[in-house]
């Protein structure tokens, strides 16, 4: 019924590859003028940024390390899961896989509860300087802890360094007269968080995209090792080029994003 | 993916390809993983767009040559409500501005994202391609399958944007921000392209893949036709493009959905107030990225054009093509080239001399390569026996057509005769010669050409012949004097032109080129109505009536699921016309000569 295609499992012998390979690179060539895209508009939109947050102010360090190690670890395994693959050892691969798809599950729970983190933190814009704390301020920052069509109770950060000191933060009342804006740090809130929201979102939706694949691989598509060994080798090692480029964009991102 | 490893459907099943058992018509003809049958659904669904774009231009038409006058036939149509909320294109019989703007953003989007792009290379590249490599399929049958059926919800996600509350997208085909950002019916026109963007990204990484891996024994790469080659570089330019264009447009559709401010400058008012969006952003942003996939797409929408020109002149003058191998080395040349010109588009923003002076020199260097490529075709006319058929005509007319498009191009390349020329009816006179009467004739050369190949049929000459010099002389009458209206001062987009002096002027113009676009409608009947009854009524042929050399000719007419009945291979290069000392005038590269 099917047409038999060349290449399709043996190596092509000027390249040297099979097909799945040198189309997974020519899709990682294409992925990589899509970030590009999207990092030289960071660049530029950064540069022309009159102010421009340090990533490490607002956003969660120490999360974003666990997620890079988590990532990086899913990597190693993928390699794994294909060197046991290539050793014959089927059922010793699948458990390399099992634990890259968690690994990848992992990382998306750490960004679900730091994007919600995010949706949970406001930032208040005064019409004119006000006093909070002893000091006059036209912004500031924290958590809404009741909220009413007249007023906020607005609990602001402690100040940078001074996490220690509970007591010192009350919660403060706050007109909504007062208010010229109010925003959380959702991607409206400036074009830092646009810039975050839209590259680690895109990466998110890279790594959803892995899960599937592996999971197939892992379910339904396992069944490719009894009737064609080397394919299903094949199909893994394309996976992992893909799941390494996944892999690397979030190498860029965690310094672009949170460190500078 | 399964493909050729069907050995466990049963001993019944005889491995050679071609003696399969027969699909029903679901699998044969709709979801089909044939590189034909797909290559059919994009030549027709592409045709039928095209179509639908020119019918579109034809409204803007009327209003451009009887501003304010009631459109006659679809008038009452269009100024229907048809819900509340509904964008009207029209009230009372008479085109609105949006209305206007509206057409004028989809015809242009249509004809280039959902017309000629999935005619040149979803239908032409996927039909013919394979065959003229001596291949089975494409290498990723399902994958092929796909991008045509990520396409379709594409292209009729745009369509149905006419009927969605706020309309359909109103910004140009360009849609620069902020207009876009703020315009009604911009999120369906974003949503489609990121469909079109996937599928031309399916469909490159296929073809790239199958030129490098399924090449028949013996076709080497320099003998290869120059349609494949053609083909190879638009693939390239497709799959690293357009993804630039994907990230844009995910950061519009951020700004319109989310509120974010990626395009949206601050300090901006709209309608008399200050705009919801916080600002930062850059508008030069977007064109940027826009231009960075625009500018190699007007490559991809020649290259395949060339490429069929060459093979119908190559078969039609008898001889070898001229040059081959510079024609090669000049496509691979100018798709490289083709990344570093976007900002030729972008004189008028206020950028720095030195980077405008780069742009511009990337843009006089560019041109070399087309110029190259162009004149190898003309010298291959030279000393040939022309056959004068319907494919040869439209080839031969796209020369001249061609040049004048790229010879007009230069003064827009230029930063000082920019000036004076952007944003005209130049620029529309001269994109238009390069795409219509160039890239569309070399469209119309290969139905013609190929149509026997993938029906088994002749399509009728003298219905040809009356199809082409009509729409020949109407073209030019169409496009010349939008060049001279340009100049004249007349800007583009604008809705009724009387209201500048300008404008004025031209009115006799607009209402010369309307008429001939709706002649030229009329003309196009002929073609309709013998692409369809030649696929009952024309001539049967056999696997080669053209008396061509390359590898598809070698396939039975119609060819069977998995094309060849005995596996081809390449003996020599693809265009030996009338080579010395033999009785026929072509040698085929799959002929084996007897020693």
């Amino acid at each position: 019924m099917d047409v038999a295609i060349p290449c399709q499992v043996k190596p092509h012998p000027v390249t040297g590859i099979a097909n799945g390979k040198l189309a997974i690179w020519l899709f990682l060539a294409s992925e990589v003028m899509l970030f590009g895209a999207l990092f030289s508009s960071y660049i530029l939109l950064r540069t022309n940024a009159e102010t421009w947050p340090r990533g490490h102010d607002i956003l969660s360090v120490p999360l974003a390390t666990l997620n890079t190690a988590v990532l990086i670890t899913s990597s190693v395994t993928m390699v794994m899961a294909w060197a046991q693959l290539m050793m014959g050892n089927f059922s010793k691969g699948r458990k390399y896989l099992a634990v890259t798809l968690s690994l990848a599950c992992v990382f998306l729970v750490v960004k679900f509860f730091e994007y919600k983190d995010k949706f949970h933190h406001y930032q208040v814009w005064f019409n004119t300087p006000t006093m909070v704390a002893g000091h006059e301020v036209t912004t500031i920052t924290g958590h809404i802890e009741e909220k009413t069509d007249d007023f906020i109770k607005f609990l602001p950060d402690p100040p940078k360094g001074h996490k220690a000191e509970a007591g010192h933060h009350e919660p403060i009342k706050i007109e909504t007269s007062q208010i010229k804006r109010l925003s959380n740090y959702g991607p409206w809130h400036s074009n830092f968080f646009a810039v975050y929201f839209t590259m680690t979102g895109l990466h998110g939706l890279h790594v959803i995209g892995g899960i599937i694949v592996i999971g197939y691989l892992l379910g339904p598509g396992a069944k490719l090792w009894h009737r064609d060994r080397q394919f299903y080798i094949n199909r893994i090692e394309n996976t992992g080029l893909y799941w390494h480029f996944v892999d690397l964009v979030w190498i860029f991102l965690f310094p672009c994003l949170y460190l500078i | 993916m399964s493909a050729g490893h069907s050995h466990d459907h049963g001993h019944a099943h005889d491995d050679h390809a071609h003696g399969h058992h027969e699909l029903g018509f679901i699998r044969k003809w709709i979801f089909s993983t044939d590189h034909k049958v797909i290559g059919m659904q994009y030549t027709v669904t592409a045709l039928v767009f095209l179509f639908f774009g020119f019918t579109l231009m034809m409204i803007m038409r009327w209003q451009l040559a009887n501003p304010g006058h009631v459109i006659p036939f679809v008038g009452s149509m269009l100024s229907k409500q048809l819900y509340a909320g509904y964008m009207n294109l029209a009230t009372e019989g008479v085109l609105l501005p949006e209305g206007y703007n509206a057409l004028g953003a989809m015809h242009g989007t249509i004809m280039v994202f959902l017309g000629i792009v999935p005619l040149a290379v979803g239908g032409f590249g996927n039909f013919v391609m394979p065959l003229q490599i001596g291949a089975p399929d494409m290498a990723f049958p399902k994958l092929n399958m796909m991008s045509y059926w990520v396409f379709l919800p594409g292209g009729l996600i745009m369509l149905a944007s006419f009927f969605m509350p706020g309309g359909a997208a109103q910004s140009g085909w360009t849609s620069y921000a902020p207009l876009s950002v703020i315009n009604p019916g911009q999120t369906a026109w974003l949503v489609g392209m990121i469909f079109l963007i996937t599928s031309s990204l399916l469909g490159s990484i296929n073809f790239i893949v199958t030129i490098i891996h399924m090449r028949a024994p013996g076709l080497t790469m320099f003998r290869l036709p120059f349609f494949v080659w053609a083909q190879f570089v638009t693939a390239f330019l497709l799959l690293l493009a357009f993804p630039p264009l994907e990230a844009a447009g995910v950061m519009q559709l951020m700004d319109r959905l989310a509120g974010t401010s990626f395009f949206m400058p601050s300090g901006l008012w709209v309608s008399g107030k200050a705009a919801e969006w916080v600002g930062g952003g850059s508008p030069l942003l977007w064109q940027h990225l826009f231009w960075f996939l625009a500018h190699p797409e007007v490559y991809v929408l020649i290259l395949p054009a060339m490429g069929i020109v060459a093979e119908v002149i190559a078969n039609n003058t008898r001889k070898p093509l001229w040059g081959y191998r510079s024609m090669v080395y000049a496509a691979a040349f100018l798709g490289f080239m083709s990344f570093i010109v976007w900002a030729h588009h972008m004189f008028m923003t206020g950028m720095s001399t030195k980077i405008s002076t780069f742009f511009q020199t990337t843009t006089m260097i560019i041109s070399i390569p087309s110029v190259i490529i162009l004149t190898a075709l003309v010298i291959s006319l030279w000393g040939g026996s022309i056959r004068f058929n319907t494919p040869m005509l439209f080839a031969i007319a796209f020369l001249p057509m061609f040049a004048i498009g790229g010879l007009t191009g230069l003064p827009l390349g230029l930063t000082s005769s920019d000036i004076h020329l952007h944003d005209t009816y130049y620029v529309i006179g001269h994109f238009h010669y390069v795409v219509a009467p160039g890239t569309i004739f070399g469209m119309f050369a290969g139905i013609y050409y190929w149509y026997p190949k993938a029906t088994g049929r002749m399509m009728n000459e003298t219905l040809g012949k009356l199809h082409f010099w009509p729409t020949f002389i109407c073209m030019n009458c169409i496009f010349f004097p939008m060049l001279i209206q340009g100049m004249m001062g007349l800007s583009r987009r604008t809705y009724d032109p009387n209201i500048y002096q300008a404008g004025l002027a031209s009115l006799k113009l607009h209402k010369m080129i309307s008429w001939s676009a709706w002649i030229m409608a009329i003309a196009q009947l002929p073609f309709i109505f013998n692409f369809f009854v030649s696929m009952f009524a024309g001539k049967k042929v056999t696997e080669n009536p053209w008396d061509s050399t390359t590898l598809e000719w070698a396939a039975p007419s119609p060819p069977p699921h998995g094309n060849f009945l005995t596996e081809p291979k390449a003996h020599r290069d693809p265009y030996v016309y009338s080579p010395p000392g033999r009785k026929d005038d072509f040698l085929p590269q799959h002929v084996v000569l007897e020693v």
